[in-house]
């Protein structure tokens, strides 16, 4: 592999609620064409460490720095919906949130709604239906075909969102994510209540994503299958602190981890079957 | 409720089903005591008002109640544990109109172009048929903002006036034209769009409704107490009427002006002017029409749309939230300002007494009962609740009645609306190609 390009840095990030001090002076990066995932048990502070990174919280401190090819933005500073339509951070969530009652297709057609609406002249174009807007509009419907495919909704895309399976809810999310033309994307918890086939095919197409658009992947993820499969860098949080950094096996060794993922010294009182499912103990 | 589900199961319970009408019978006989059973008339010789007592209409009441509720009971009891379902007719209707919806649409145009010319159009029919299509008009432009961006606006009668009132003082004081005020007025009424969206940008549902509606009523106590501009409760009068390309509709014109019925080589007739504007509604709505089908197909459309199914997924994806409230607030107000602008040039005079909330809460039920967000079902609604009062002028006392149940009954069983149906914006196949 060549030299890995940072693509993230986030430099002491605090969050805090009132008294509550969910991410404390974190540090970590996130390297262009590559899959980091983090992990960590419920309550660690990875969702909050998402939503800053996607302008949904404002941090206390901390800098959160993004490196464009030609360009460096720092997304503390910026506003929420700005993040998503010029620093390029795409994102998808724990709880899907699509528009459920509009088609598959306009759900990826709404997320390229920035360059159609300039494309539209702001709708005065549109109104007046000149080839401008009309050219753009086929443009949308072309990439938005491509992404149905690739997350095998193409014959669906006229259903509602809202009634599609679960499991092509999360890829359609993911899909409309990647319509945003995003340099970083960050998913949420993608393969929560998928059976193992489809975690499988989740798998397949994030590292497809990650070869062919070249961008970055950021992940939550509690399947370890997900996580141990397919990330090239792992970063542990407990109690907004890092805890551990590296890759997949290295991570599995630490003794931090298995401390915080197991508790300290109990690890003999595990029930034989809980034990014999941790490869750590297993010698 | 506990005793009801059990009932489904075991043998029909009959006392709480009896407490519970006996129950609903006190509160009748509470309600109804002073409002049925006293009545106030003119006692004869000038003495004044005296106190009727009328004890038969309060044990009628109370019957009535206690017997409906016995019955309503039993009827739960016996189909307790079933969920409340759409009449089947109800349900083939909604969906014998959204299939028809087109040709529907297209049929109802030629019909109202061709209405004014139909033997059995008089002047009254024409006059019930313009105040239909500017409620048809009001509606669609609240589609906008309800229907699309679901932005809950209980104060659009607001930007109605705002209208009606810019053409007035702009006619009172510059002597502007309908047709030079109409551009204005539609400005004028999407900036007051725009104040309005400001403070509310961050609320929803509710708590929006309740914010527009203090908006429409600080709208309406301004142009009451502002007199020296507005003329407070006496309201603007001899607002000018359109011309026909310059050409009034009057008997006599003053000098060197031509008149319609002069141009046209036709008898004066004070109908003339009555089916001129007739039309020109008619162009306004179809105007409307046209345009807010086109905007819903445009990205602004669907950013509305989405924003009405998820903000937090649309600042996800980079759209602006402010601009795209704005721009429906906007949008939607200028709509109204059109119609306003056109209401005044009807009546040739307005008065605070025309912007009312039940005027907005009419426009609002036309776009709730006729299906948020569908085109035809804003007409639809518009007849029913325009055309309904006029049939029933002698019950004219239960007209609001009528009107309660009617929307009790829609919104229990079609809670969506008459034409629930949505159309996608765009579609990859064919429609009914299988896939």
């Amino acid at each position: 592999m060549s030299a890995r390009k940072p693509l993230l840095e986030v430099e002491h990030l605090v969050m805090r609620f009132g008294g509550l001090v969910a991410v404390a002076d974190l540090s970590l990066t996130a390297y262009q064409r590559e899959i980091t995932a983090i992990i960590g048990p419920n309550g660690a502070g990875k969702t909050t460490v998402f939503n800053c990174l996607t302008g949904f919280y404002k941090p206390t401190s901390g800098r959160l720095s993004l490196h464009h090819p030609d360009a460096i933005y720092l997304l503390e500073q910026m506003e929420g919906f700005r993040i998503a339509s010029q620093a390029g951070v795409a994102r998808t969530f724990q709880n899907i949130r699509l528009f459920p009652g509009m088609t598959a297709l306009e759900n990826l057609i709404v997320a390229q709604h920035n360059r159609l609406m300039r494309a539209s002249g702001f709708s005065v174009a549109g109104l007046l239906g000149l080839p401008v807007y009309r050219n753009a509009e086929r443009a949308a419907v072309d990439k938005a075909r491509h992404w149905l495919q690739r997350v095998g909704l193409e014959e669906r895309a006229d259903w509602e969102a809202g009634n599609l399976p679960y499991g092509a809810q999360r890829r359609l999310e993911i899909a409309r994510a990647m319509c945003t033309d995003p340099i970083l994307l960050c998913l949420d918890e993608p393969a929560a209540g998928l059976n193992p086939r489809e975690s499988a095919e989740l798998n397949a197409l994030l590292l497809s994503i990650r070869d062919e658009a070249g961008i970055g992947i950021m992940l939550i993820e509690h399947d370890m299958s997900v996580v141990m499969g397919i990330s090239d860098h792992v970063i542990v949080l407990d109690y907004g602190r890092k805890i551990a950094d590296g890759t997949p096996d290295e991570v599995r060794r630490d003794p931090n981890v298995i401390k915080a993922y197991l508790g300290e010294e109990e690890t003999e009182e595990l029930p034989p079957e809980v034990a014999a499912d941790i490869p750590e103990l297993r010698e | 409720m506990a005793a009801i589900a059990e009932t489904a199961t075991s043998r029909l319970q009959l006392g709480p089903i009896f407490r519970d009408a006996v129950l609903a019978a006190l509160v009748a006989l509470v309600l109804s005591g002073p409002i049925m059973g006293l009545q106030t008339a003119d006692a004869s010789g000038g003495q004044g008002l005296v106190l009727n007592f009328r004890p038969a209409w309060v044990l009628w009441t109370v019957g009535v109640v206690f017997v409906g509720r016995l019955l309503l009971g039993f009827w739960w009891a016996h189909r307790a544990g079933r969920a409340v379902e759409t009449p089947r007719a109800l349900k083939a209707l909604g969906a014998f109109l959204a299939r028809i919806e087109t040709p529907l649409g297209y049929a109802g145009v030629g019909f109202a172009i061709a209405l004014p010319f139909l033997w059995f159009a008089d002047r009254y029919v024409i006059d019930v048929a313009t105040t239909v299509l500017i409620y048809v008009m009001l509606g669609w432009g609240l589609n906008v903002v309800v229907g699309l961006a679901g932005l809950l606006d209980l104060g659009y009668v607001a930007f109605y006036a705002v209208g009606a009132y810019s053409f007035a003082l702009l006619a009172h004081h510059f002597q502007f034209t309908f047709w030079e005020a109409l551009p204005l007025a539609g400005a004028f009424a999407a900036f007051f769009g725009i104040v309005l969206g400001f403070p509310v940008l961050r609320l929803r549902g509710d708590y929006l409704a309740i914010v527009t509606l203090g908006f429409g009523e600080i709208i309406r106590i301004v142009l009451i107490n502002w007199w020296h501009v507005t003329g407070g409760p006496n309201g603007i009068s001899n607002i000018p009427r359109p011309s026909f390309f310059g050409m009034p509709f009057q008997r006599n014109a003053p000098e060197g002006v031509t008149t319609f019925h002069q141009f046209f080589g036709l008898e004066f007739s004070p109908e003339h002017r009555i089916i001129f504007l007739y039309f020109v509604i008619l162009a306004l709505a179809l105007i409307t029409n046209l345009f807010t089908l086109r905007l819903r197909r445009l990205p602004i459309g669907r950013a509305w749309e989405a924003l009405r199914e998820d903000e937090i997924a649309c600042r996800a994806l980079g759209i602006n939230p402010t601009n795209t409230k704005l721009s429906a607030f906007a949008i939607g107000a200028m709509l109204g300002g059109f119609a306003g602008a056109f209401f005044a040039t009807r009546q040739g005079f307005i008065s605070p007494e025309s912007f009312t909330f039940i005027e907005s809460a009419i426009i609002l039920a036309i776009v709730v009962l006729g299906g948020m967000g569908s085109q035809t079902g804003v007409v639809l609604a518009a007849l029913v609740l325009v055309t309904l009062p006029e049939f029933g002028r002698q019950f004219a006392e239960f007209r609001m009645l009528l009107f309660g149940a009617a929307m009790v009954a829609i919104m229990v069983w079609r809670p969506r609306g008459l034409l629930a149906y949505r159309e996608p914006s765009i579609r990859l196949h064919r429609k009914g190609s299988g896939a």
